[in-house]
């Protein structure tokens, strides 16, 4: 599966080896990785998302990352519901046949799903819990595609 | 009738999920006009919409957008993903 949004853990080891396993076609594999940052005493992080529309949102995206840069193949999985410090939250891959392309399109990936996939975090510490706000340069950041 | 869906702090501050919404509204706009006037915690959710998004049938739109034919509007702040 291509895009996959789900409450459980990942291997991105295993992930990205399965990715980049059997390619012929495609001579640059590109993986990136969102962690969740133990920022200002976080305890938890806690990510709510809109079922049915997360998985056809990212797919678009997907979609629109694969024709612009001539993927070979491209991979989104994203968690929601709780994680702590320390623990995965997202890994995109992007296969192509040369690096420029893989990066771009792993850079595009990343930049629309921050602002136009629906996922809302929210942040547990230990004096309250409040939802993280859009950044401006986060929206900013798809003038450029 | 049309599923109105609140995601975040929209769903905080009213309450639930989801209300069933019988509305002759004819767009989005309308639709949260009719939503603000029911009660206080509406009326609080959706008192600055610069910081609302929101999305018909699943696809990001804007305030203005028709309702004809729609079964579903989300409402939520802006998305914080990635």
């Amino acid at each position: 599966m291509s895009v996959r949004v789900q409450a459980e853990s990942f291997d991105l080891g295993a992930e990205a080896s399965r990715f980049a396993s059997g390619r012929t076609d495609a001579g640059a594999i590109v993986t990136f990785s969102g962690v969740v940052r133990a920022d200002g005493g976080l305890i938890e992080m806690e990510i709510e998302h809109y079922p049915g529309m997360t998985e056809s949102a990212i797919g678009a995206i997907r979609e629109e990352a694969v024709a612009r840069w001539s993927l070979a193949d491209a991979l989104v999985i994203h968690r929601h519901g709780r994680m702590e410090p320390g623990e995965l939250i997202m890994m995109v891959a992007t296969a192509a046949r040369h690096r420029g392309d893989a990066f771009a399109a792993a850079e595009f990936l990343m930049d629309y799903l921050k602002s136009r996939a629906p996922f809302w975090k929210k942040e547990r510490r230990g004096d309250g819990d409040g939802w993280v706000a859009a950044k401006v340069e986060d929206e900013a950041a798809l003038q450029r595609w | 009738m049309i599923d109105v869906l609140y995601f975040a702090w929209v769903r905080e501050r009213i309450g639930a999920p989801k209300d069933r919404v019988e509305t002759q509204a004819a767009t989005v706009a309308d639709l949260v006009a009719e939503l603000r006037a029911r009660e206080e915690r509406y009326e609080v959710a959706f008192s600055d919409l610069s910081a609302l998004r929101v999305a018909v049938d699943q696809e990001l739109t804007d305030f203005d957008a028709p309702l004809a034919g729609a079964r579903e509007v989300a409402f939520f702040p802006p998305m914080t993903g990635g």
